[in-house]
């Protein structure tokens, strides 16, 4: 219980932090103000070839407050918690509030909208794992994998990483709420080499909850695997063809879906998914929804960073757009209501469709499954998609062979329309969670 | 007062700390079975100023300070900090860092030394004073009016400001004393246009280490916005990227993110001691056809990649990374070079004071050849002419780099034509340079926004290249056939 003992101390600190600050801007005269404070703790291990690498200790320490000046804002930060630094930061705050412009749309979220109930939702497990065991969990894992194939002649190493932190928001509404969880997680890079050259790949394991990690072995034993079956890659021809998205990958065109429906880009007029609320925006099977409250899990929250009440609510609907992503300020710029999401989605996820990704490969028969995906081209305000891919050329509803050096192109627009299946293999390991993705057909740029 | 002593009065005085101490503190961090050790000690000072719809929206100011304290032991790395100056958390963190080689401390001393004399390639004085409040908003109302102005299908521009100024120390086991006091600003536009229902962006942006003067001097801040909107409207009028393999002509200047994802990433010292990297053992080798020159340079005045001390203490140096196509140099820090018999090439760079130093690039670049742009565009019948890039990035172990145009052309029977819109290229980092056929002869440098990122780590770098021509690079558009 001395864990919780060290939460509810740190959790005093920052709430004490919080209410300077809010008290602080009060004095200098601030029309309203909102502040978080926040203290974390952790450790990261190493080790690479079987011996210790790098041994890290973080703790760190962070409070930010924004003040109004009636329509005018001005924000500052602090890397420590100390009495002085608050009240540098609230002044500095204060100051450049003098310069800001009026804004009608600025200001704290409707004081009706925020949470009353904090229910826990099982985010604190503290692993205190240490240095010696952290190290020999960390061997463990990476030793399974040397050992796992020949062909894995290096490795990047294996780590292993134990955080904790607690944070405060509140505001002059008089709100104040407090969050705290962990964190915890393994990962491992191996690399495996033959005539043709070197891959390299890596597995990992993360979760709140220290049990519900995978076993050292099996992250190591993974890593060799997902590097091994890179070996001998070629290029394909350019052609167009179906394409299967790993789930892993997939949260990825989750988290483009959620760009072109989030607020900022919304008012900006910088999306793809411009007044398409009550559109048709995926095939009629699917439905995302975002669930806050779940217990254990990575983005559940009973309140958003401004203090909002969150929701189980459903994004898309029978493939129908439902509701946007926005904050009160994003909110209030399109003339609508705040949806509890500054900050981000709660737990987003997806219905899957119901078959397994061997289930999947088999009805797709031939295309391409795509496991790695690399460089920066999604365009959130066109919906252009063209990044660079490696993966599995698949034949017969069978992995054929390894291929690289391929970029995979399209626009989200269409791939969101063209969503044929969602697999049940949902990767659990973010707040965003999902199956592998099918689409019907993107254009791969090869030789 | 020298640099060692601004930035000791500024980082250890208010902890009754002095130069003199950091012998013992460093003491605490060694033991039999410890190589070496370093403190860091740092202070930044951060504002940032957002205009949006016309108006002032949003600024910001951040203060942040820490000493990263290291210990090493061979390949071993122990590492722990302290968003506190004060002499128990430094206490603290250096018996966790030691905990690396698990030995008793054993009561040797080392010695802080002198710090040496080396010339600051930019002034040590905060550029947030530079401009007052009232200038800094002129300044960013200016650019808006001005992007405003260029057309009037804008119809949306940010323009934010952003100035730094960090203050370190570093002592180490061997010896190393010095400090460097560092300005930093950015200027970045970015504007949607719209017309007949279609909409592009375009963002364009610059700064370097000096004060926000930088952007009133031949008017770089309404040039940004210029070149934002400019870029926006080739963008309008773009049509879909072609698919497939092509002869590509890179533009000059900030294309050579090009050499820092391709060659860059792999020629840094770590990958290369873990033999992990696509050039792993190719030292002395051809890597890249003749006439090829490639240099990291981290001594150029006033440059967003430039350091006049990397954050191990040891000054920055120009290293030839590909001369005339052979590969004879890495880029280290001093655990590395040590790990590998060489020297370290000041390149040992960290994020803050709660990152640990990793060798990392700073200004890279591709030296001039002899050829006309103009004759390089026409040697090409048919392929693509890349002007403007997003970001790239690449794995290293198996080469393959990627990187996105954010303006692109075709090239048609030695004519550039049409402009075409999200084109990525992809190719293989040890074979992309030995496809270069033509060097142009209008070396250039970025203006001043690039930002690397490595091991979650984030630090500003300088890329450069004159026109380049490769032949046979894929090109990932949406057009096949």
């Amino acid at each position: 219980m001395q864990e919780l003992e060290k939460r509810d101390a740190d959790s005093a600190v920052v709430k004490r932090a919080v209410e300077q600050a809010l008290e602080a801007a009060q004095t200098v005269g601030a029309s309203s103000a909102e502040a978080s404070a926040s203290l974390d703790s952790g450790l990261s291990v190493s080790v690479r070839k079987g011996d210790v690498e790098t041994l890290e200790y973080h703790r760190g320490q962070s409070l930010s407050v924004t003040v109004y000046l009636g329509q005018r804002k001005g924000s500052a930060s602090s890397a420590d918690l100390r009495p002085e630094s608050i009240q540098e930061a609230v002044e500095a705050a204060t100051r450049i509030a003098r310069f800001t412009s009026e804004d009608a749309a600025a200001g704290l979220a409707d004081p009706a909208l925020m949470a009353t109930v904090f229910p826990d939702l099982d985010l604190y497990h503290p692993w205190n794992i240490g240095a010696e065991n952290g190290i020999e969990l960390a061997k463990a894992c990476e030793a399974a994998g040397l050992a796992a194939d020949p062909r894995i002649t290096n490795s990047d190493g294996a780590s292993v990483h134990d955080f904790q932190g607690v944070t405060a928001y509140g505001n002059s509404h008089g709100f104040i709420g407090l969050r705290s969880g962990t964190r915890h997680s393994m990962s491992c890079t191996l690399i495996a080499e033959d005539e043709s050259g070197m891959q390299r790949d890596y597995y990992y394991t993360a979760s709140r909850v220290p049990e519900r990690l995978e076993p050292a072995e099996a992250v190591g034993l993974q890593a060799a695997q997902r590097s091994v079956r890179r070996l001998s890659a070629k290029q394909l021809s350019t052609r167009r063809a179906p394409v299967i998205f790993s789930a892993e990958l997939s949260r990825g065109l989750l988290s483009s879906l959620v760009g072109a429906i989030s607020g900022g880009a919304l008012y900006r007029r910088a999306s793809f998914l411009l007044d398409m609320k009550g559109e048709q925006v995926f095939s009629p099977f699917v439905r995302i929804y975002e669930d806050p409250l779940l217990p254990q899990e990575f983005g559940s929250t009973a309140f958003d960073n401004e203090g909002v009440a969150t929701h189980r609510r459903d994004i898309v609907s029978g493939g129908m757009l439902e509701g946007y992503v926005l904050s009160s300020y994003s909110a209030r710029k399109l003339g609508m209501q705040t949806t509890g999401n500054a900050g981000g989605v709660h737990n987003l996820r997806i219905d899957t469709s119901g078959q397994t990704l061997e289930q999947l490969l088999q009805q797709m028969g031939t295309g391409l499954y795509v496991t790695e995906l690399i460089g920066h081209g999604v365009n959130t305000v066109t919906g252009d998609y063209s990044r660079g891919a490696a993966g599995f050329w698949v034949e017969n509803g069978e992995l054929q062979y390894p291929v690289e050096e391929i970029t995979i192109a399209g626009n989200l627009k269409d791939m969101f329309k063209g969503l044929v299946a969602v697999g049940t293999d949902r990767d659990r390991r973010g707040s965003i969670q999902t199956g592998s993705w099918w689409i019907d057909a993107m254009t791969i740029a090869g030789n | 007062m020298s640099v060692v002593e601004t930035a000791s009065a500024q980082l250890l005085a208010p902890a009754g700390l002095a130069v003199a101490d950091l012998g013992d503190l460093l003491s605490r961090c060694m033991g039999p079975a410890i190589d070496a050790a370093d403190l860091y000690f740092q202070t930044a000072w951060h504002e940032s100023w957002v205009l949006e719809d016309g108006i002032i929206k949003e600024g910001a100011f951040n203060r942040d300070q820490g000493v990263g304290i290291r210990a090493i032991s061979g390949e071993k790395t122990g590492f722990a900090y302290s968003d506190q100056i004060v002499r128990s958390a430094l206490e603290e963190a250096a018996s966790n860092a030691r905990a690396i080689a698990r030995s008793q401390h054993n009561g040797v001393q080392p010695v802080v030394g002198q710090a040496p004399a080396v010339k600051p390639l930019y002034p040590g004085v905060s550029p947030l004073n530079s401009l007052n409040e009232n200038e800094k908003i002129d300044l960013l109302r200016a650019v808006d009016a001005e992007a405003r102005r260029a057309d009037p299908r804008v119809c949306q521009v940010i323009v934010s400001l952003s100035g730094l100024f960090e203050n370190i120390l570093v002592a180490a086991s061997d010896g190393t004393l010095a400090a460097d006091l560092r300005p930093l600003v950015r200027l970045n536009v970015s504007v949607i246009v719209e017309h007949e229902g279609r909409r592009e962006q375009g963002s364009s942006g610059g700064g370097g280490r000096a004060d926000y003067q930088y952007f009133l001097h031949e008017e770089r801040g309404l040039g940004y916005a210029r070149e934002a909107v400019r870029q926006a409207l080739v963008n309008l009028d773009a049509v879909d990227a072609p698919a497939g393999t092509m002869d590509v002509v890179l533009g000059p200047g900030w294309p050579g993110v090009l050499l820092h994802e391709a060659i860059g990433h792999g020629l840094e010292g770590d990958f290369n001691r873990k033999g992990s990297s696509a050039f792993s053992g190719l030292m002395g080798e051809q890597v890249a056809a003749k006439g090829v020159t490639v240099v990291d340079d981290g001594t150029l005045p006033g440059r967003r990649g430039s350091l006049t001390i990397d954050d191990e203490g040891t000054p920055t140096r120009c290293t030839t990374l590909i001369e005339d196509g052979v590969l004879v140099g890495y880029m280290q820090d001093k655990m590395n070079a040590q790990l590998m018999g060489m020297s370290s090439t000041g390149n040992g760079r960290r994020e803050s004071y709660a990152h640990l130093p990793l060798p990392r690039m700073t200004n890279t670049y591709m030296l001039a050849g002899e050829h006309d742009p103009e004759a390089i565009l026409a040697s090409v019948n048919n392929g693509l002419y890349a002007v403007n890039f997003g970001g790239g990035q690449v794995d290293i172990t198996s080469g393959k780099f990627v990187f996105s145009a954010s303006e692109a052309y075709l090239i048609e029977n030695g004519k550039v034509t049409r402009p075409v819109k999200g084109a990525t290229l992809i190719g293989n980092g040890p074979d992309v340079l030995r496809r270069v056929s033509m060097v142009g002869n209008d070396l250039s440098l970025d203006a001043g926004v690039g930002v690397c990122g490595k091991d979650g780590q984030s630090v500003p770098v300088g890329v450069g290249q004159p026109t380049l021509r490769v032949d046979g690079l894929t090109v990932g558009g949406t057009q096949a056939g």
